[in-house]
């Protein structure tokens, strides 16, 4: 996979530049409106650009997973969860096990962020906990630390953070240019109005163009050729790669929009999550590959080495492969595994209702809940702020002392 | 003259081969190590979870005495050979996967063992220690044939024979059908 660091790399490096020179710009401009001087505005535009730097490197993760709503779970919290990263850890080598998060959200799915290997992160909705058996969620959480492993992850954290920051900073820019432009220009009338007065319409107009231009450049950034790449290394870590495509199946046909995912943070989950409410996903997106797609290529895998994933990949588009050659030369002969007990049909009507309920006691942990269980046998959720003494059951209405 | 450099320069990059690929082949041997050591590290952790699990299940299977002495001596037998090489442990742990995988039939029997918390959670840990254990054992056998390939292949076998590198042994679980276990009578 080295090929696939060094562009990472690369890309990382072009963008984080692309940035510079974009804000360099807006200081130059900034500069000559407010103070009449093009060195101001330029050294507090580097001053901002290294900060922001600053604060992607150090925590654009921490950044990112709160933008999603995401709360850090412990081992004991879901231990199912925590052994399948653990499980996948292992199997990919990974040195470091990443933290565990959760978003509480109906719509399956999941993103991994961080700086490095050493330092990651793994996210996943409850409604992926509840949706998917022990298998799927392997195949899901493979594809996860695949990112991870491949070094995807900072590329996504940087970029998520700095579009964030434009989209940020042009809003304001424009917002104070239209106002200050309203009261007559106060600075650029001293050094004859009207010239100012339309190079500042024109960075405003500039500014507003470009936002979107550097989503769609970010977007281009976050290339499908990375979740091709991440989905061969993760049928490699499972030797199943039936598991994660019937779980792409499930979150394809599931019809729930994720609710805190927007432009910024949408390249980095599993499944695009901006997809319109109500449709499947399995519509074309630019960031993400279409789903079925990528059903299809690891369906078609006979073996589950990254040389198998490159020939399914050849059979469904009959172009050439994904793989780069480095990584096709030292993969052996490897053999699929067989389903794991949980994934019989027998069996997955009972674990879907022990999933569900494992889920749900959770996100009431996470909220503070505690739970009560009433003589009569019903369990009382008491939130955090309830300051009564006692409560009542609403089912056989004994007065529960809370102690 | 010039033939003098240039004989300096070939000795010079001959020079930083040989340490390219030293350096390549020492980094792949920690790999093969530290993998090792994750196996370790699972089937101890397999060994700690079956007392509680044979504790835990006891009340409940009162006819299953023979399984559970079968896992009980499979896991002492297992943690006999751990000091072993690669090839007798192997055996000794498939042994004992065997008749893990024996009681989890059994277990199926007893409902109401199925609903008791505790046993539910020793499962999932279980499952999961299972799949580590597979996991690990698979990644240590990609990383043993990747250092066992640049050990046999040229060039680099030249510098794994002068510095003394091995080829690893694979860890090649090879389970063992249920007849072929052994039969443990119960005295």
């Amino acid at each position: 996979m080295w090929e696939q660091i060094r562009s990472n790399r690369i890309r990382s490096a072009i963008l984080v530049a692309g940035m510079g020179a974009l804000l360099l710009l807006l200081g130059y401009f900034l500069g000559l409106y407010f103070f009449d001087s093009t060195t101001a505005g330029l050294i507090i535009a580097l001053i901002v650009w290294v900060m922001m730097l600053l604060i992607a490197y150090f925590q654009g993760d921490g950044i990112l997973l709160s933008v999603a709503g995401a709360r850090k779970i412990m081992r004991d919290d879901h231990p199912r969860l925590y052994n399948i990263v653990e499980e996948m850890r292992i199997a990919s080598g990974l040195e470091n096990m990443p933290e565990i998060y959760i978003i509480d959200d109906p719509a399956p799915n999941a993103f991994a962020t961080g700086r490095s290997p050493d330092k990651a992160s793994v996210a996943a909705t409850s409604g992926l906990l509840q949706k998917l058996n022990r298998d799927e969620l392997q195949g899901v959480i493979g594809h996860e630390i695949a990112h991870i492993k491949n070094r995807d992850v900072l590329l996504m954290s940087l970029a998520g953070v700095i579009l964030g920051t434009v989209v940020i900073l042009a809003w304001y820019a424009t917002r104070i240019m239209f106002y200050s432009g309203m009261s007559g220009g106060r600075r650029s009338s001293r050094s004859g109005g009207g010239q100012g007065q339309i190079v500042v319409l024109a960075i405003g107009i500039i500014l507003m163009i470009l936002a979107p231009i550097a989503a769609q450049l970010l977007y281009l950034a976050i290339s499908r050729k990375r979740e091709y790449l991440a989905d061969a290394s993760s049928a490699l870590y499972t030797r199943y790669p039936e598991g994660l495509a019937s779980a792409l199946g499930k979150i394809a046909t599931s019809t729930t929009q994720l609710k805190s995912a927007n432009k910024a943070t949408a390249p980095m989950y599993t499944v695009n999550p901006l997809r319109e409410e109500g449709r499947a996903a399995s519509d074309l997106t630019s960031t993400h590959p279409p789903i079925s797609e990528r059903i299809r290529i690891l369906r078609a895998m006979a073996g589950a080495s990254v040389a198998d994933y490159d020939l399914a990949y050849r059979q469904v588009k009959g172009r050439t492969g994904i793989i780069p050659v480095s990584a096709l030369n030292d993969s052996g002969d490897l053999a699929l595994r067989a389903a794991s007990a949980e994934t019989e049909p027998a069996e997955e009507s009972t674990e879907k209702v022990k999933r569900t309920r494992d889920t749900s006691e959770l996100m009431w942990r996470l909220g503070n809940y505690r739970t009560l269980v009433c003589e009569c046998g019903t369990k009382l959720r008491i939130p955090p702020t309830l300051r009564a003494p006692n409560v009542r059951c609403p089912h056989c209405g004994r007065s529960n002392e809370l102690t | 003259m010039i033939a003098v450099y240039i004989i300096i320069g070939i000795v010079v990059i001959l020079l930083i081969m040989v340490i390219a690929t030293y350096n390549g082949l020492v980094r792949l041997r920690n790999q093969v190590k530290n993998a090792w050591a994750q196996i370790d590290v699972q089937l101890k952790r397999r060994y700690d979870l079956i007392p509680n699990l044979v504790e835990t299940v006891k009340g409940y299977m009162k006819h299953e005495r023979e399984t559970l002495e079968a896992v009980t001596k499979a896991r002492n037998l297992a943690q006999q050979a751990s000091s072993s090489g690669a090839g007798e442990r192997a055996k000794a742990e498939g042994e004992l996967s065997s008749a893990l995988a024996r009681l989890l039939v059994v277990v199926e029997r007893y409902p109401e063992l199925k609903a008791n918390q505790n046993f539910l959670a020793l499962q999932e840990e279980l499952t999961s220690t299972e799949n580590k254990i597979s996991f690990s054992r698979q990644y240590y056998n990609d990383s043993a044939m990747k250092y066992n390939n640049q050990t046999q292949m040229f060039p680099s076998n030249m510098v794994a024979g002068m510095m003394g590198f091995k080829a690893s042994e694979f860890f090649e679980v090879t389970v063992a059908e249920e007849r072929a276990a052994p039969k443990v009578s119960f005295p």
